[in-house]
């Protein structure tokens, strides 16, 4: 019965996926996992590109203390949506298809658990993504009570429509996180069950460790913030008082709603990026992931501990001393399982012969900058260092290290390193270098101004400024607009490599796993024959295969 | 190390991973999606105990307690239909189609009083989906819960009208086990709403 079932399943007549000549089947309800992974990534980076461009209107704005290029209303819109759209629109979907694409062949599967709702997930992501988009144009403009939508700012509703600029926010946010859960039960799922014979835990290369971390964390805080969300929509719309102060409501309880799940949302982000970095660094240093076990491991702990730390964005909202006693001290356990990653990675580099690809350039470069927003963590984490700086931009610089240094800078290693594999062809080294050389350059000029501006005390959100911040306010919109610009390589690379790129090959990098067995781009459903592993991932300078079969189509 | 002298263990679990349907995922999936859907009913939860152990005027004005004898019937019948449903199921798995049926309708209908019981006791109570704290997580826990119920009878109303379909349910399927687990955990979390609310002052 096995062997029937295996060689029933090898449609050759199916389009190639990755192919580019067949661009329509990324306008289609498509259920192959590759296809959504790709429609995924493009339509986030599409949003990126917007966000992004919000941004640099509010730089513009910043060129100078006084508030003159827009209106205060429309710059609190501005960094509102910036805000929600780069999370929920890009980081998320963004990871999303990292993991649809990669995670299926990296364990040896056809395809991911449930093909039909992963499609559904998908769709609804340009759904709520034109919501949020909408929302700029309906009376009173989109929601301006930042991306936590903290009550009683975001229960105020000038216009008196039931359409507002905010329902519409919690509306998106709430189509948001049923796309999520539905992604987080369908990848979770693929994870636990799909994995190939011979596949055992530590089998598993370190991105579907990371990714099955970062999705638990969804399964788990998700439901939270959409029972936040419920309540804060009755208030707003029906006029419950669940976090409505003037009704005898407690709006400290809607912070803690937000916050236990959208802290665990950075690991849901960061996670994953972890994993590229475990993936990208063995390859062009030709060495086995240091300590890969525990790198594994320590996934799963950040996991963990990632629930019990939401309190350190409170902390200069009223909570009583134990509670912030106790969450500094959680939250600084948290850097050891994330020191743990950062030693393990540099002692894989540490004397590898290494090959300086635009890939692992960017990887080095998002390592770097995250080790940076990791010790700007730890000092957030003292809770009298956390209330000086509260709500100013040091606060702002430490985390766009986070997400633009470390998890946008290791989105464009994931890219660059497996686009090969993506679409059968090889991107310009040279393009390719200009863009990271452009962006890392752009993004510590911009982020890093952001640390001196707010340890002087520069409140963040604000649209106009006192003029002694004006020098390094300059500097950081300098560097924003060289952020735009370092796009402009990258989307040229991308679009030309695709249509008339040289073939790449295989496995063009020489690395050891799954996703390289298969030609490129993979053809539907895989796998040929399922592999049998028969070796742990990372096996350079070893002789041993890691595979027991021939699983690619002859 | 080549084919030859692989193992049988990994051949073995070559034709267990062939075997896996979609069908044993499909549950698997449906139980990690009612753990999670679980955290939002416990977050209300944890909102609930939060205003309860903090504001002072927790009941609206004039208002002194929940009546708990019609509500502890409807806990008692929605309660039982859980051992109800399981027997629907037995007989389900020794293919008897009408014990299954039978049993499923009465597992409805013990739903449908249920929710008729809530709206009930809805009509009779003096203050609203708006009257402070009480009255705002009294409906929304209710309310959320009794959605759940709601979408518990509709799932087993599609499932009875399929068993009608020739051969449909021969070795068992996975919508009713689904749905079945689906009203456990309805049950599970009317148990924990009803102490909170009815039984703890």
């Amino acid at each position: 019965m096995s062997n029937a079932s295996l060689e029933v399943a090898s449609p050759s007549f199916q389009p190639q996926p990755g192919a580019p000549d067949n661009w329509r089947r990324f306008f289609t309800f498509s259920t192959d996992h590759k296809v959504i992974g790709i429609q995924y990534i493009v339509v986030a980076f599409v949003f990126f590109l917007f966000g992004g461009l919000l941004a640099m209107v509010m730089r513009g704005e910043l060129l100078t203390p006084p508030a003159d290029l827009v209106d205060r209303t429309v710059y609190n819109g501005l960094f509102t949506m910036h805000g929600t759209l780069m999370l929920f629109m890009w980081t998320f979907p963004m990871l999303n298809g990292l993991a649809n694409y990669l995670v299926p062949l990296m364990i040896g599967a056809r395809d991911m658990a449930f093909p039909r709702l992963n499609a559904a997930a998908f769709w609804l992501v340009p759904v709520f993504g034109v919501i949020l988009t909408v929302s700029f144009f309906v009376p009173g403009g989109p929601s301006q009570s930042g991306w936590w939508a903290y009550p009683p700012v975001s229960l105020q509703n000038p216009s008196g429509n039931l359409i507002n600029g905010q329902s519409l926010w919690i509306l998106a946010v709430a189509l948001s996180g049923v796309s999520s859960i539905m992604g987080a039960v369908n990848i979770v799922t693929t994870i636990l069950r799909m994995r190939a014979p011979g596949m055992g835990w530590f089998q598993m290369p370190a991105f579907c460790w990371t990714v099955l971390s970062a999705q638990l964390i969804q399964l788990i805080g998700l439901p939270a913030l959409t029972a936040g969300a419920v309540m804060l929509l009755f208030d707003l719309t029906v006029g419950t008082s669940f976090f409505n102060p003037e009704l005898g409501g407690d709006p400290v309880l809607y912070q803690h709603f937000f916050w236990f799940y959208s802290h665990p949302a950075v690991y849901v982000i960061i996670l994953p990026i972890f994993g590229v970095f475990s993936e990208v660094f063995p390859v062009y240093a030709r060495k086995p992931l240091f300590g890969y076990p525990v790198v594994a491991v320590s996934s799963l702990i950040i996991t963990g501990l990632s629930a019990i730390v939401w309190v350190h964005h409170m902390f200069a909202s009223g909570t009583p001393g134990w509670m912030r006693m106790l969450f500094m001290v959680t939250t600084m356990t948290i850097s050891v399982p994330t020191g743990i990653k950062v030693f393990a990675w540099v002692a894989t580099v540490w004397g590898g012969r290494l090959r300086l690809t635009t890939g692992m350039l960017f990887a080095l470069g998002g390592l770097s900058m995250f080790l940076f927003a990791g010790i700007t963590g730890i000092m957030l984490a003292s809770v009298p260092f956390d209330i000086h700086v509260n709500n100013t931009y040091f606060v702002v610089g430490h985390f766009h290290y986070v997400i633009y240094g470390a998890v946008v800078m290791g989105f464009y290693a994931a890219i660059y390193h497996w686009f090969p594999k993506m679409t059968g062809r090889m991107y310009y080294e040279g393009l390719g270098k200009l863009h990271f050389v452009l962006t890392f350059i752009g993004a510590n000029l911009n982020f890093l101004p952001m640390h001196p501006m707010g340890l002087h005390g520069m409140p963040r959100r604000v649209a106009s400024y006192d003029p002694e911040f004006a020098f390094w306010n300059v500097l950081a919109s300098l560097g924003g607009f060289l952020l735009g610009v370092s796009t402009l390589p990258f989307i040229l690379n991308m679009l030309s490599s695709w249509s008339r790129g040289p073939e790449a090959g295989d496995n063009p990098w020489r690395a050891i796993g799954l996703e390289w067995l298969v030609s490129s781009p993979p053809p539907h459903e895989n796998f040929d024959e399922i592999p049998v592993v028969v070796s742990g991932p990372y096996g350079y300078g070893s002789d041993e295969p890691l595979v027991a079969n021939s699983p690619a189509k002859e | 190390m080549s084919t030859a002298n692989l193992d049988s263990t990994l051949e073995a679990q070559v034709a267990h991973g062939a075997e896996h349907e979609e069908e044993d995922h499909r549950m698997f999936g449906f139980i990690v999606f009612l753990l999670s859907e679980s955290v939002i009913f416990f977050s209300f939860f944890v909102g609930y105990i939060v205003y309860k152990t903090n504001v002072t005027d927790w009941y609206p004005a004039g208002f002194e307690g929940l009546e708990v004898r019609e509500p502890f019937i409807n806990t008692v019948v929605l309660v039982s239909s859980s051992f109800v449903i399981y027997i629907a199921e037995r007989y389900l798995h020794k293919e008897n189609l009408w014990g299954f049926r039978i049993f499923w309708l009465l597992t409805m209908l013990m739903g449908s009083y249920f929710l008729f019981g809530q709206a009930v006791e809805w009509m009779g109570l003096p203050f609203g989906f708006t009257d402070g704290l009480f009255g705002g997580t009294f409906y929304l826990l209710t309310g959320f819960h009794g959605l759940h119920v709601l979408t518990g009878v509709l799932l087993q109303g599609i499932m009875l009208g399929r068993s009608f379909r020739p051969n449909n349910y021969a070795g068992g399927e996975y919508g009713v086990n689904a749905t079945s687990i689906f009203w456990h955990f309805v049950d599970v979390i009317w148990i924990i709403l009803f102490l909170l609310i009815y039984i703890w002052r």
